[in-house]
């Protein structure tokens, strides 16, 4: 398959307009002893039909499972036509970065009111056009809080997403930051004694998660005052946007910079990838924040127009001395964030309820087990964690049904022993959750 | 056109929720009352509204496949339809990055083979597929470099990066910490050997070249640009943005480079989304293959499973695995094109830059008359001088024409700079259409340049105030 229209009498034409005999002295720049004298290794070409073939069997070696019980930090939601219909007008799809705003007006109104929605649904003033995900979003916001305060300690709770330490650790240990974890109490959330001693007057930033990894929502306003007294900023992360539908943000209790995963506002599973980091801060930071930002203006007559803006913040302008590398985001997945949110509006949170109510029963259901206990008692929305007789086990039982199973604590938490994280989305329905509990019996 | 927050009207709705199968649950009895919000402000549109006004707005917007989109150094080609449906296939999108190694073979058979495939191409012994981007993929480069010095328990400080470089490479070298020495360019567009050779010193972990470079040409030197850098213990690092000039016809592991990363949303066809998603692949020579991002797939006998035992590798960059709905879109496209037609599309986008710069050279400054390779870089200093006309003008202008402008004011050493990429899946009566409009434009600078300073004309809004909107910041609607 060739995507070039060239015929060969086009070439011809074109290497006589340039006064070239052929097209290999358009090459003669590049060493001889550095050209390849045969073809490249790779397998041969297909047609369309072809690849289309290779493509779907390739697909199909993949499994379409009957039912997930799994998120921990991706989620399985419905996602509306709509959003399919909208983010696949090439309009939108086939276009850069909107640098030129006058013929850009569609993407930057949208990612004006995309800023919008998620600043009023995390409960700040500020929200930029997306980052790569939310592990990256937090690593960000953790690095920026560092370069403006000058401090190098950054703290995090053991209970945000072990991914997302993960990538935080990378990103501190570049910048020459040291992270120190606290721990958690029974209840799942951060030990507040600890993390009072783990603060000092070199922190940068505390970050949480709420709900945290174990699905335990936090009591961001009780952490407040003590990362705000030693002069450190606050991050506060989510795994699950959905759980915005019924939870008061991060924002309005004293967070300086919500961030998390917007993956399951209307993107699939798509195998980790790609998904959306959301970036939203309190307006002081504006200046500050990473990533583009759209602002909305009037043009020459005076007419609403919107514009990238603030760009002197951005690496294109400030090179190294910008606090953040980041140029291409994650647009077409922000795009169907916005059309996600303004199809299920306010109905967020009865979809969160739905939720919360399967959550509830799968959770309820699968504590009749015997040897089936609760690890925390804090309270949570669609994930929790179980201690099970044999966590392996169990998924392995689920697997041979199709049946995607929980996560396995033990991976990220020893300490935490024969433990399962589960998850529970509108996707469920009780016939199913009735028959999980039934196979596992 | 009104904001969806004007359109929205109390009670209206777009979407049903299923009702409840299992026992009702009130928040408020199992969750704090201080930890439940109190308002939840989203716009409630019906919806044939939602459809409308996201349909209204897609018409405010360009993307390729309205016209041509020669934006320098962005690579915008053709996206094809078929990448786009194999995507989309449920087998790839119902995909959890949890999910037991079982559910995802043939996405994890994908990833590695496209790992092979980027190897060969760029010459490389091993790529990782995690970054989520073209700067994210130079900054793992550099974590990368850093990593490597640390193994071998050197200290170097700094970082040399010439002045024709994209923005995201200082930026990506300082989030590591380094100091970015700056190299100049010589007179022919390269890089100036006797500065290069004076400023690489033992403190200095290596050079980040982009061949070609952002001026479209291909670093003629490199063989001694890669001699200096590796004589004093350096690596080399290639931003491989412009990799659409040498598929097939170099690899950047035989021209010296040890480490390179790819923007698959430019070289392999995936669409850039409005600005994304895209992706970064990282790609280096045997050396450094230890310390890439984990977790990494390894082949068995039977089957493909992740594995962390790297640990020497520098961590984790993201999430999970990276953007994998683009990655099978690169590799439907390097399947569908083969090695045959990945030196084609190489040999029409170098081609189709000739032309386009033989075509308007009398028209503008060349500051670089030199055959290019990808892209062409014209400087609008004539027009300046003649009458004022400025190249954002020259671009607002085309707009006018149909036609998405070229980068301009980059390169930054090129004063008014207009970067012109056409890329190979444009026919010759698109160039030469474009070419026409900007010949056409070139003659309306000097007999009516307030015409061309008042462009565009045919947009839904005029020159928006640019200085209004970073004075008074107006980012989120408040109403």
């Amino acid at each position: 398959m060739s995507y070039c229209p060239h015929t060969e009498e086009d070439r011809n034409e074109l290497l006589r307009a340039i006064g070239a005999a052929q097209l290999e002295d358009l090459f003669t720049d590049i060493p001889d002893r550095f050209t390849l004298k045969e073809r490249l290794n790779l397998p041969a070409a297909l047609s369309e039909q072809e690849v289309s073939v290779l493509m779907a069997a390739v697909a199909s070696e993949n499994m379409v499972p009957r039912m997930t019980l799994l998120g921990a930090g991706a989620y399985n939601h419905y996602i509306p036509a709509v959003v399919r219909h909208i983010t696949s007008r090439s309009e939108f799809y086939t276009a850069y970065t909107p640098y030129q705003a006058e013929m850009s007006q569609g993407i930057l109104q949208i990612i004006y009111e995309y800023q919008s929605m998620i600043a009023k649904l995390t409960g700040t003033q500020v929200a930029n056009a997306s980052m790569y995900d939310g592990a990256t979003a937090m690593a960000e916001a953790a690095v920026l809080a560092a370069k403006s305060l000058g401090h190098s300690r950054i703290v995090v709770a053991r209970s945000v997403h072990p991914e997302y330490r993960r990538v935080l650790s990378t990103y501190a240990w570049a910048n020459g930051y040291e992270v120190a974890e606290v721990g958690f109490t029974p209840s799942g959330r951060i030990d507040v004694n600890a993390l009072a001693t783990a603060v000092s007057d070199n922190t940068a930033a505390c970050l949480i998660q709420s709900p945290n990894f174990f699905g335990v929502i936090e009591d961001v306003a009780a952490l407040e005052p003590l990362v705000h007294k030693c002069g450190a900023l606050l991050v506060a992360g989510f795994t699950e946007a959905t759980s915005l539908g019924i939870l008061k943000p991060a924002g309005e209790m004293g967070a300086d910079f919500v961030v998390g995963e917007g993956q399951s506002f209307g993107n699939p599973l798509n195998f980790g990838g790609p998904y959306l980091g959301i970036f939203a801060a309190s307006d002081k930071f504006l200046r500050k924040i990473p990533g583009r930002l759209v602002g909305m203006t009037v043009d020459k007559e005076g007419n609403r127009g919107f514009v990238l803006t603030l760009q002197t913040r951005e690496q294109h302008i400030r090179r190294e001395k910008a606090t953040s590398n980041i140029c291409s985001n994650e647009a077409l997945c922000a795009l169907a964030a916005a059309v996600y949110l303004v199809s299920v509006g306010k109905n967020l949170k009865t979809l969160a309820v739905r939720n919360l109510e399967k959550a509830r029963y799968l959770k309820t259901r699968l504590l009749e087990l015997p040897g089936w206990e609760e690890v925390f008692s804090g309270p949570t929305y669609n994930e929790f964690v179980l201690r099970c007789p044999e966590a392996k086990e169990v998924n392995e039982k689920l697997r041979k049904q199709r049946i995607v199973g929980g996560y396995e604590m033990a991976r990220a938490y020893p300490e935490l022993g024969e433990a399962l994280l589960f998850c529970a989305t509108e996707m469920l329905t009780k016939d199913g959750i009735d028959a999980v509990v039934s196979i596992l019996k | 056109m009104k904001l969806v927050y004007e359109i929205s009207r109390p009670g209206r709705k777009a979407m049903e929720i299923p009702a409840g199968d299992c026992p009702g649950v009130d928040p408020a009895a199992v969750i704090e009352a201080g930890l439940l919000r109190d308002e939840l402000d989203l716009p409630e549109l019906s919806e044939v509204d939602l459809v409308r006004h996201f349909i209204n707005l897609s018409r405010r917007n360009f993307g390729v496949d309205l016209g041509f989109y020669p934006l320098g150094s962005c690579t915008m080609k053709y996206n094809p339809k078929v990448n786009e449906d194999i995507a989309a296939l449920e087998g790839f999108t119902c995909l959890h990055p949890y999910a037991p190694a079982n559910f995802s073979q043939g996405a994890m058979r994908l990833m590695y083979e496209l790992r092979a495939y980027l190897s060969e191409i760029c010459g490389m012994a091993d790529f990782t597929l995690q970054p989520a981007a073209g700067a994210h993929g130079e900054l793992t480069g550099i974590m990368t470099i850093k990593r490597h010095f640390e193994n071998k328990g050197e200290t170097r400080s700094k970082l040399l990066i010439p002045d024709a470089a994209h923005g995201t490479n200082p930026a990506s070298g300082a989030l590591c910490g380094f100091q970015i020495v700056t190299v100049p360019s010589n007179a022919e567009g390269g890089i100036d050997l006797e500065h290069l050779r004076e400023a690489m010193t033992e403190d200095v972990a290596g050079l980040m070249l982009t061949n070609p470079n952002t001026l479209g040409l291909f670093e003629r030197n490199i063989e001694q640009v890669a001699d200096i850098v590796h004589g004093k213990g350096g690596l080399l690092y290639c931003d491989g943005a412009n990799m659409n000039a040498l598929m097939g016809i170099a690899r950047p592991g035989d021209l010296g480079f040890d480490i390179i990363q790819l923007n698959l949303h430019k070289t392999f066809s995936t669409p850039h989304g409005c600005g994304g998603p895209g992706s970064g692949p990282l790609g280096v020579k045997v050396p450094l293959v230890e310390f890439l991002p984990v977790p990494r797939i390894i082949k068995t006998e039977k089957s493909y499973v992740w594995s962390d035992e790297y640990p020497k590798s520098i961590g984790a960059v993201r999430s999970f695995f990276g953007n994998f709905g683009v990655m099978v879109k690169a590799y439907t496209y390097i399947r569908s094109l083969g090695a045959e037609g990945l030196r084609e599309a190489t040999e029409d986008a170098v081609l189709n830059a000739n032309y386009i710069k033989e075509r308007l050279k009398p028209y503008f400054d060349l500051p670089y008359d030199r055959t290019c390779m990808h892209e062409c870089v014209f400087s609008g200093e004539r027009q300046v001088k003649e009458s004022g006309v400025h190249t954002s003008d020259i671009a607002k202008r085309l707009i006018d024409y149909g036609y998405h402008p070229p980068t301009i004011y980059f390169p930054l050493i090129v004063p008014e700079a207009i970067m012109i990429e056409p890329t190979e899946t444009e026919s010759k009566q698109t160039l030469d259409d474009f070419c026409t409009a900007m010949i056409a434009i070139a003659a309306e600078a000097k007999e009516n340049p307030e015409l061309v300073k008042s462009a565009p004309l045919s947009t839904p809004v005029r020159r928006l105030d640019e200085v209004l909107a970073a004075r008074k910041p107006d980012v989120c609607w408040l109403k």
